[in-house]
């Protein structure tokens, strides 16, 4: 019964450790581009691990039932009678619910530091009336802080391009220009079908609705030229149906939106 | 309560064809019903499975080079289609429950004969109709789940002919929930109590119930969508003042729903074929009864998790991840009394019995990227990628389908009186099994590097794991050739069964193989312990 017991606590180290290690070492997810995607890897990596350590523990269970307690050519008869086990039951109910409430917990903690849970609100000096209805997205400007550096575009989709406009330079872009470690607030709305905003590097996703504005705010971190990818099955051309993103440094951004800016028309 | 034969009824019988002949006609035999059902659902199962092989071809280079792009889109729409709404829903409730229930309750066929044979009988018209919409103008393009204001703009006869056929099909699963709830409520021999009924009556009753409260409003949604479509009115269309949002919540309400209609049914299968094999008693039963009712209850209130990335508000978004993540633990609970099933036990290991285990290994992977998936944060990038696209098919390929091709060896002795031959079933499950992980598994890096679903084109980096994924798809097409020549081959020349070749103590085994048009010779017998292996009565068998 000890040696049993050995084996089995054996075992069970061994499939925490192999699922450890995988969960540190193996890396699944593209580059880290914005502030909110080390908190969604921080998140991915637990689940990973925890579902690893699930289902190595199921497999080799199924697996070593199929070979241990498999009918040998001498042996007739049934197994044995047990129909339940009362206390059994309870532990792996209880112990799953603890599990699934303390990720739902964690994963609403990780929700509220992307800014999940803020109010939503475009920062947008232009925005004419307060009454418009936003429906959904993810914020991560707070009411109070409305600052007037943060960059505001207005993003239209249709099939199957992506547009930017940026209001303060009277001008509209088919590539999406943003200044790095600076915070950016998108209002989209889509004048056709629905499709939706997806920057893989920056782990966010928000549809953009026909007739019901959506709000996208973000931070990006890293200089470079990342993909804008429609996921919402759009029409034919919905697989190509791309833009690019490219975070540049202050500067470079300033030069750019300069070059394109128009002065704007007093009617 | 007693069941007498009905001299008119035997009348009707006596008109209708004997033999093969049977299978085409306006049968009332609930048997004769449930193998109408399983046939005519492999068959839209090939008809799918071509139109998966076509996806895999278009996906197998990064370029739209295969098909036309609007062909493509007609090609995943009508794939889903097919495959849930012709394949799975009705195998898996109407070949299994038809063909089962009865045998279950002790009755000598459904409660409502006619309305069965007429649910049958609506689904291959619907079928062909959803096929042949393709040579009208084209199929529907808005995937499986029409979304609208794209269903509103794309070809109209496609579209239209498909709500209609959606509509049929819905009504069949309707009318085939209302007869299973009657027969297993009203029809139970005499002493027979519920809490003694195999756990394949539990989860049709579960399954029944869910059809019969989000069947109703799917149909409805689609109504409204199609007054859209043709008759210019506003629901759902923006340039109206439309709501494109309610589309959804609405779609989901059944769509939902409508995974554990294709799940629960196969969980139920699954507690009758694992006993028998591993020659142990079901462990847990009350567990397990009080499970599929926890899923049930659970599955109606967790639509909103398809939308997290549409127009959902914060709370709304919190809600619905705590509810769909607490469908974990009466699922895991299930599984865990599986696996303890096995635990003892004296296991034969035949095709029915991997078909089960590799069930169980399959879903528990598909149920940990759900859970995963159930939270916001994590969906909100995965979302409409191919993570979705390999997390699905990992519940529906990989856990329902399995456990059809498992019952299929299971019951097949008991449908014919001929054996399948036992080495043509695992090499079946082989390649199946191979072929199917090779397949999906590596989708789940796609999705997360950034390959959205329903593409007919992406970035060439995602080439080599695509091409692995379309070689597992092969694989899978390969896999039903070893199948169908074993139940071709066996049909004709299989080892005689006898009555109940593995020694079952359910009551669809005592009686002959095949069984006689009213079930039972004399009266239904009375099984109080399904699933009293090991125990005395299993002695005297």
């Amino acid at each position: 019964m000890l040696n049993k017991n050995i084996y089995l606590i054996l075992i069970i180290s061994l499939v925490f450790a192999i699922s450890f290690w995988i969960g540190f070492n193996v890396n699944l997810l593209p580059a880290e581009a914005s502030i909110n995607a080390p908190i969604y890897d921080e998140l991915f990596k637990i689940l990973f691990i925890i579902g690893l350590i699930i289902f190595i523990g199921m497999t080799i269970a199924v697996i070593y039932s199929l070979f241990k307690f498999r009918k040998r050519n001498d042996q007739i008869g049934d197994g044995i009678a047990l129909e339940g086990n009362l206390s059994l039951e309870i532990v792996w109910t209880i112990i799953p619910s603890i599990i699934v409430l303390l990720i739902g917990l964690y994963s609403y903690n990780i929700y509220d530091r992307m800014g999940g849970m803020k109010e939503l609100n475009h920062n947008h000096e232009m925005m004419s009336s307060n009454t418009e209805k936003i429906w959904a997205g993810i914020s991560q400007t707070s009411d109070n802080e409305i600052a007037i550096n943060n960059l505001s575009i207005e993003v239209s989709a249709m099939q199957f391009a992506f547009l930017f406009n940026y209001p303060k330079g009277n001008f509209i872009s088919g590539e999406l220009h943003v200044p790095v470690d600076q915070k950016v607030s998108m209002k989209m709305e889509s004048k056709d079908v629905i499709h939706a905003f997806w920057v893989p590097e920056f782990r966010i996703k928000q549809d953009i609705i026909p007739g019901q504005p959506t709000i996208l705010n973000f931070t990006p971190t890293k200089v470079g030229k990342y993909p804008i990818i429609c996921a919402e099955l759009c029409g034919p051309y919905h697989g190509g149906m791309r833009a690019s993103i490219i975070v540049e440094e202050e500067s470079d951004y300033n030069e750019w939106f300069n070059k394109n800016k128009k002065p704007e028309v007093n009617l | 309560m007693t069941i007498s034969i009905d001299p008119q009824k035997t009348k009707n019988q006596s008109l209708q064809p004997k033999g093969w002949l049977r299978y085409f006609s306006f049968s009332l035999d609930h048997k004769v019903i449930g193998i109408q059902y399983l046939v005519c659902g492999f068959l839209f199962y090939l008809i799918g499975g071509t139109l998966a092989s076509a996806i895999r071809i278009e996906l197998a280079s990064p370029m739209s080079d295969f098909m036309p792009r609007d062909v493509y889109n007609q090609v995943l729409t009508l794939h889903g289609t097919i495959m849930i709404f012709l394949w799975i829903v009705p195998v898996v409730n109407g070949a299994f429950g038809n063909y089962l229930i009865p045998f279950y309750v002790g009755a000598r066929d459904m409660a409502f004969p006619r309305l069965n044979a007429v649910a049958f009988w609506l689904i291959p018209p619907s079928g062909l109709m959803l096929v042949a919409s393709y040579f009208v103008e084209g199929a529907a393009q808005a995937g499986w789940t029409a979304y609208p204001p794209l269903s509103i703009t794309t070809p109209q006869s496609g579209q239209i002919i498909w709500i209609l056929s959606v509509l049929l099909l819905g009504g069949s699963s309707i009318f085939g929930g209302i007869n299973f709830i009657a027969t297993i409520i009203k029809l139970r021999r005499p002493g027979l109590k519920l809490m003694q009924l195999p756990m394949y009556c539990w989860a049709m009753l579960g399954t029944s119930l869910l059809v019969v409260l989000s069947t109703p409003v799917l149909a409805g949604t689609l109504i409204l969508l199609s007054f859209d479509i043709i008759a210019n009115t506003g629901f759902f269309n923006p340039v109206l003042g439309g709501n494109v949002v309610v589309y959804q919540h609405l779609f989901w309400f059944y769509s939902h729903p409508a995974v554990y209609i294709m799940v629960l049914p196969a969980f139920g299968l699954v507690s009758e074929i694992l006993p028998v094999h591993a020659r142990k008693p079901l462990f847990g039963y009350t567990t397990m009864v009080f499970s599929i009712m926890g899923i049930v209850v659970l599955g109606l209130v967790v639509w909103a998790h398809h939308m997290f990335t549409s127009g959902t508000p914060p709370w709304m978004r919190l809600f619905f991840t705590i509810a769909t993540a607490f469908i974990a633990v009466p699922t895991g609970i299930k599984f865990f009394n599986w696996v303890a099933t096995l635990w003892g036990g004296k296991i034969s290991i035949n095709s029915a019995m991997l078909f089960s285990c590799g069930f169980i290994i399959n879903f528990v992977f598909g149920g940990i990227t759900g859970v995963a998936l159930a939270q916001v944060p994590f969906d909100i990038h995965v979302h409409d990628t191919y993570f979705v696209v390999a997390h699905f098919h990992y519940i529906v390929y990989g856990g329902t389908v399995f456990i059809i091709f498992s019952s299929i060896y299971h019951w097949f002795p008991k449908v014919t009186g001929k054996m399948l031959n036992e080495k043509l079933g695992i090499l079946h499950f082989i390649i199946t099994f191979i072929g199917f992980n090779l397949c999906f598994a590596p989708q789940h890096w796609l999705g997360l590097n950034g390959m959205p679903r329903r593409v007919a084109e992406y970035d060439p980096q995602f080439q080599f794991v695509n091409q692995i994924s379309s070689i597992g798809a092969l694989l899978m097409a390969i896999s039903t050739i070893p199948f169908l020549i074993n139940v071709f081959l066996s049909v004709r020349k299989g080892k005689d069964a006898g009555d109940n070749p593995w020694n079952a103590l359910t009551p669809e085994w005592l009686t002959s193989s095949p069984p006689p048009v009213e079930n039972w010779e004399g009266e239904a017998p009375l099984v109080e312990e399904p699933y009293g292996y090991g125990k005395e009565i299993s002695e005297l068998k």
